[in-house]
C-alpha cells in the first residue's frame, strides 16, 4: 500500500467548458460538492467558480468557466475561457455537452480541440435525448473524435464515476491530440501557409497553437491580431497574409471568411453528429413540453398576464413573507444585542459611555442588514428557480420591446423588479443581478438607475412625510411616489445612455431560448446561499466600518462645558424630587444617587426582558427571575393594588421621563454640535432653495449609510416633548416644524426618490462594474438630480405658489412627458458594424 | 427578403448575413448559419424581438438584428395556426 506516500501528493487543475444551459453547474456541484469558492477573474467582472474534489490520492481543483456558445474575443466572458485554457494550462478540459442537442454543442467542442487542450466529452442531459427519442452511439463519436466521451445524467447523479475515471486517464497519461478534426477545404492552403509563418515566432509558438491562431487570424479577431501585432514587433508579413487571404476568399466565394469557418464547424458538426446520432421514428411527432409551455407563456395575451402573476408572486414571497420570517428571526438578532450589551459598561444616570454607545450603534447598524437575511434568502432562491427553470429568457422577451427603448435591455427586467418597481424592493440584490446582461452599455444604464426605485427603506420616510403633510390623500400620494419612480428611471436611462454611455460596447440582442427544466434543490439553495454569503461578506463588512466613521461625525467633538452643568442640575433636580417623593417608602428605602440609578436600571432591564418574549410561558418565566432577584422592586413595577408600590411607581415614572427626556435633548445637543450637524447647518444655506433646513439635511447625510437612517435620525432630532411620551414622530415633527409645508415634504419625498445609492448599493455598484469611477458617478449624479428635483418643486412651487397636490401632479405630467419624449428620442437603427 | 419580413409560421433558408463582426459572429455561434433553415415562431407580445428556431437552435433575436440575415422563403405560414401581425 502506498496510500501514506502518496495521500494528496498530487495536485491537478481541470477547466469545465460548456455552452449555457447544457448542464454545466450541475456537472460543477455534482463533481465538487459542498467545497466551492467565487472570485472573480482579474479585471473583468466575470465570475470565477472554483471547487475541488480528491480521488485516489489526487487533489483536483476544478474551474468551472464561464457558460459560451464560442470562443471568439467579443465578450469578456469568451475572453477569460479563452486565456484561461491558453495560459492556464488545465490538465484536462471537461466539455460538457447538451446530449439531446449535440449538433449544437459539438460546435464549442470542434473549437477546444483546435485550441489542443486535452479534451473529456461529456454527454450530460441524456436523459432528454432518450425523451426526445435519440440514441446515441457513444464509442462511435468518442473514436471519430479522438477523445473519450462520458454519458452522464448529473441532474440525478448518474455517470459521475465514468467522469471521474475519465479524468484520470487523460490527466497520467498526458497525451495532447495530435491533429484538428476540424478541416476547412477552401481555406486549407491559406492555413497552410499562414501555420508555417507563425510557427517561424518562438514566442507566439509558446503561446498558442499556430494552426488555432491562423484560423482566428483568418476569422479576424481582433485578440489574436493583437497578439501578433505584440509579437512581431513591426516586421511585415504575418498581418499582410492573413489580410491577402480574407480579402482573396471574400472576392472568390461571395463571404467572408469567418461566416465560411463558422459555418464548416456546423456542417461538421452536423455530419459526426448524423452519422452516431440516430432518432426513433414514433418519437418527434408532436410538439415538444417546452414549445407547448412557450405558446402559454409568451402568448401575446397571456405572456404578460403570467409574467405579472410571477413578479407579484415574486413579491409576496420575498418581501412579504419573508418580512414575516423577519418576526421571528429578529428576537435572535435582538438576543445577541442584549448579549453584547450585558458586557459593556452600564449607563449612568445620564453620562453614556463611549464604548457602550459605539458598540451598540455599531451592532445595531450591523443588525439593520442582517435582518433582511430571510427576505434576500427567499428572494434569491427564488432568482435561482427563475434562472434554473428557463423562464428568465421568457420575462427577457416579453419585456424588451419596452425596456429597450430607454437604453436599457429585456434582461434588465429582473434587476429591476427586485430594485422595487413598485414599492419595497432593495437595490443591493438589484445590482447583483445585472450580471447577466450581455449588453455592457444597456448593464451599466441599468445598475445605475435601479437605485433610484423604491427601495424598502425608503418607504417609512415616504409614509411618514404623507401622513404628515397629504394625511387627507394619502392614497393619491401614495401612488403617486410609487409610480413616479419608474417615470424618473426610463427617461434617465435613456439619457444616460445618450450621453456619458455613449460609447460604451454594446452586444446584439441574440438571446437563447432554452427548453424549460425543473430546478433542483441543490441547485437552487446552493445559489441562494451563495448570494446570501456574498452579501454577508461584501456588503457588512463595509457598513460596519462606515458606521464607525458615522458615529464618530454624530458624536464628536460633544456637548459644550455649561451644557454639561446644566443637564447635571437637571439629573440632581430629578434624582431629589424622586427622593422627596418616596421618602418613608419602605419599597424603596433610603438609596443614594447609585441607588437610585440602579432602580432605573432594575426597571429598563425588566422591561427589555419582557419586549423578547414571544409565549406566555417565557413571560411568566422572566416575571419570576425579576421577582427573585428583587422583591420589593418588581413589587413596585407589578403590583398596581398596593398603595405604597403605586405612589413608588408614579414617581419612578417621572423620574424615567425625566431621564429620556435629558438624554434625548443631550443627544440632539450633541448632534447639532457634530461634524455631521455642522456640515448640516453649514449646508442650509443652499438647501433652503430645495426647503431642507439642516436636521433634513442631517438625516439625508445620515441615510447615506442605510435609507432606514433617515427616520431613526430625524426621531432622535424631533426630540420627545417632556411628559408626553406618547406623541408620535408625526405629532412632534409636525409641531416643531409649524413652517413645514407640503411642498417641503414633497421635495424631501423627491429627493429621496432620486438620492444617491446608500453604502451597501455603492458597493454592490462596485463589484458589479468592477470600477470605482462608476460607483462614484453612481453617488453623484442623483445627488445633483434630486437637488435639482427638489429645488424644482420647492423653488419653482413656491414661487408659483403652488399647493402640494398641484406641484405633485405637475411634476408627474413633466415626468411622463420626458419619458414619452425619451422613449422616442435618438433612436438610430443599427448599421452595418465592423 | 429579410428574416425580419417573415411572419409567424413561416419559414426561410438562410442565404447570407449581411453584418460583419460581432454581430455576424454572434448570429452563428448562436445557430444562424447560411444552409440553415429558419421557422419564425413568434413575435413578443410588443412585437419585438422576435422568436426563431433553426435546426436545434432556439432563439429569439430584435428585428433591428434580423434585418441582416438573408432568407429564401421556404414554407408559407399554415392557416389556422398562430397567426400573427407581421
Amino acid at each position: 500500500m502506498t496510500t501514506v506516500q502518496s495521500a494528496f501528493s498530487e495536485k491537478i487543475r481541470i477547466a469545465l467548458a460548456g455552452q449555457p444551459n447544457c448542464g454545466k453547474s450541475t456537472v460543477f456541484n455534482g463533481l465538487t460538492g459542498a467545497k466551492q469558492y467565487v472570485a472573480n477573474y482579474p479585471g473583468v467582472t466575470v465570475e470565477k467558480m472554483t471547487g475541488w474534489y480528491s480521488r485516489k490520492g489526487t487533489q483536483v481543483e476544478v474551474v468551472d468557466l464561464p457558460g459560451t456558445y464560442s470562443l471568439t474575443s467579443y465578450s469578456p466572458e469568451e475572453r477569460v475561457s479563452r486565456d484561461f485554457l491558453l495560459h492556464e494550462k488545465p490538465s484536462v478540459v471537461i466539455n460538457v455537452l447538451d446530449a439531446s442537442n449535440l449538433k449544437r454543442s459539438l460546435y464549442l467542442t470542434f473549437q477546444l480541440l483546435e485550441m489542443r487542450v486535452p479534451v473529456v466529452m461529456n454527454l450530460n442531459m441524456m436523459d432528454a435525448a432518450e425523451e426526445a427519442g435519440l440514441s446515441i452511439d457513444i464509442e462511435g463519436l468518442s473514436r471519430e473524435l479522438g477523445v473519450p466521451a462520458v454519458p452522464t445524467v448529473m441532474r440525478a447523479g448518474k455517470g459521475k464515476e465514468g467522469l471521474y475515471d475519465a479524468v484520470e486517464r487523460v490527466a497520467s497519461s498526458g497525451v495532447k491530440r495530435s491533429e484538428s478534426p476540424l478541416d476547412y477545404p477552401e481555406l486549407e492552403s491559406d492555413l497552410a501557409a499562414l501555420s508555417g509563418l507563425l510557427s517561424k515566432e518562438k514566442s507566439l509558438v509558446d503561446a498558442c497553437p499556430p494552426r488555432w491562431l491562423a484560423v482566428k487570424l483568418l476569422e479576424g479577431d481582433r485578440e489574436a491580431v493583437r497578439l501578433v501585432s505584440e509579437a512581431v514587433q513591426g516586421r511585415p508579413g504575418i498581418q499582410e497574409a492573413v489580410n491577402a487571404s480574407r480579402e482573396r476568399f471574400e472576392k472568390e466565394h461571395g463571404e467572408s471568411a469567418d461566416v465560411y469557418i463558422a459555418r464548416r464547424r456546423y456542417q461538421k458538426a452536423a455530419e459526426v453528429a448524423g452519422r452516431h446520432v440516430s432518432k426513433k421514428a414514433e418519437a418527434g411527432a408532436k410538439p415538444s413540453l417546452t414549445s407547448r409551455i412557450d405558446a402559454l407563456v409568451c402568448d401575446k395575451l397571456l405572456g404578460p398576464i403570467i409574467l405579472l402573476g410571477v413578479i407579484y408572486a415574486l413579491y409576496s414571497l420575498a418581501i412579504v413573507q419573508g418580512y414575516k420570517l423577519t418576526n421571528y428571526t429578529w428576537p435572535l438578532l435582538a438576543g445577541m444585542r442584549n448579549f453584547i450589551e450585558s458586557f459593556l459598561p452600564s449607563p449612568g444616570f445620564i453620562e453614556i459611555p463611549v464604548l457602550r454607545a459605539l458598540t451598540l450603534w455599531f451592532v445595531d447598524s450591523i443588525n439593520a442588514l442582517l435582518n433582511y437575511i430571510p427576505i434576500f434568502f427567499i428572494l434569491f432562491g427564488l432568482i435561482a428557480i427563475l434562472e434554473d427553470s428557463g423562464y428568465m429568457p421568457r420575462m427577457a422577451f416579453i419585456m424588451d420591446r419596452v425596456l429597450s427603448r430607454f437604453g436599457l435591455h429585456g434582461q434588465s427586467t429582473l434587476p429591476m423588479v427586485l430594485g422595487g418597481v413598485v414599492v419595497g424592493g432593495c437595490a443591493v440584490p438589484g445590482v447583483m443581478s445585472t450580471k447577466g446582461i450581455p449588453d455592457e452599455r444597456s448593464r451599466l444604464a441599468t445598475i445605475l438607475t435601479i437605485p433610484m426605485l423604491n427601495c424598502l427603506a425608503k418607504v417609512p420616510l415616504y409614509i411618514l412625510l404623507i401622513n404628515i403633510y397629504f394625511a387627507d390623500r394619502k392614497d393619491v400620494a401614495m401612488f403617486f411616489i410609487s409610480t413616479v419612480s419608474i417615470l424618473l428611471v426610463l427617461p434617465v436611462a435613456k439619457i444616460l445612455t445618450l450621453t456619458v454611455l455613449k460609447n460604451r460596447e454594446t452586444a446584439p440582442f441574440i438571446m437563447e431560448m432554452p427548453a424549460y427544466h425543473i430546478p433542483t434543490l441543490r441547485g437552487v439553495f446552493g445559489r441562494a446561499f451563495e448570494r446570501v454569503w456574498l452579501y454577508i461578506r461584501k456588503i457588512t463588512t463595509v457598513v460596519a466600518a462606515v458606521s464607525v466613521i458615522l458615529f464618530a461625525l454624530l458624536q464628536f467633538p460633544g456637548l459644550p462645558e455649561e451644557s454639561q452643568t446644566r443637564y447635571e442640575a437637571r439629573k440632581d433636580a430629578a434624582v431629589a424630587e424622586f427622593l422627596t417623593a418616596t421618602s418613608g417608602n419602605s419599597l424603596i428605602g433610603e438609596p443614594d444617587e447609585r441607588g437610585v440609578l440602579d432602580i432605573i436600571l432594575f426597571h429598563d432591564a425588566f422591561r427589555a426582558a419582557r419586549m423578547n418574549v414571544v409565549s406566555r410561558e417565557e413571560a411568566e418565566a422572566v416575571q419570576r427571575e425579576f421577582e427573585a432577584r428583587n422583591p420589593a422592586l418588581y413589587k413596585v413595577l407589578q403590583d398596581r393594588r398596593d398603595e405604597e408600590a403605586r405612589s413608588a411607581n408614579q414617581a419612578l415614572r417621572l423620574l424615567i421621563n425625566e431621564r429620556r427626556t435629558i438624554l434625548l435633548e443631550m443627544r440632539q445637543e450633541r448632534i447639532e454640535n457634530s461634524i455631521l450637524g455642522m456640515v448640516g447647518h453649514w449646508m442650509e444655506p443652499f438647501s433652503q432653495w430645495a426647503g431642507f433646513n439642516w436636521r433634513v439635511n442631517v438625516a439625508i447625510l445620515s441615510s447615506l449609510a442605510a435609507k432606514e437612517s433617515s427616520v431613526a435620525t430625524l426621531g432622535s432630532l424631533y426630540q420627545q416633548q417632556e411628559g408626553d411620551e406618547s406623541a408620535t414622530l408625526e405629532q412632534r415633527m409636525a409641531a416643531e416644524e409649524s413652517g413645514f409645508s407640503p411642498l417641503h415634504a414633497l421635495a424631501l419625498m423627491l429627493f429621496m426618490v432620486l438620492c444617491p445609492p446608500c453604502f451597501p448599493t455603492a458597493i454592490a455598484v462596485k463589484v458589479q462594474t468592477g470600477s470605482t469611477k462608476w460607483m462614484l458617478f453612481s453617488f453623484f449624479y442623483p445627488l445633483i438630480l434630486g437637488l435639482s428635483a427638489a429645488v424644482l418643486i420647492f423653488s419653482g412651487g413656491s414661487s408659483l405658489g403652488l399647493t402640494g397636490m398641484q406641484a405633485m401632479w405637475g411634476f408627474y405630467a413633466l415626468a411622463l412627458a420626458l419619458t414619452v419624449v425619451m422613449g422616442f428620442a435618438g433612436g438610430a437603427r443599427r448599421e452595418d458594424e465592423v | 427578403m429579410t428574416l425580419e419580413e417573415l411572419r409567424p409560421g413561416e419559414s426561410g433558408m438562410m442565404e447570407k448575413v449581411t453584418a460583419k463582426g460581432m454581430l455576424a459572429q454572434r448570429l452563428m455561434d448562436m445557430g444562424l448559419y447560411p444552409g440553415v433553415e429558419i421557422k419564425v415562431i413568434r413575435n413578443a407580445p410588443l412585437e419585438d424581438p422576435v422568436h426563431v428556431e433553426a435546426d436545434g437552435s432556439s432563439v429569439s433575436i430584435r428585428h433591428e438584428e434580423a434585418r441582416f440575415v438573408q432568407v429564401r422563403p421556404t414554407a408559407r405560414a399554415s392557416s389556422g395556426k398562430s397567426e400573427g401581425r407581421g
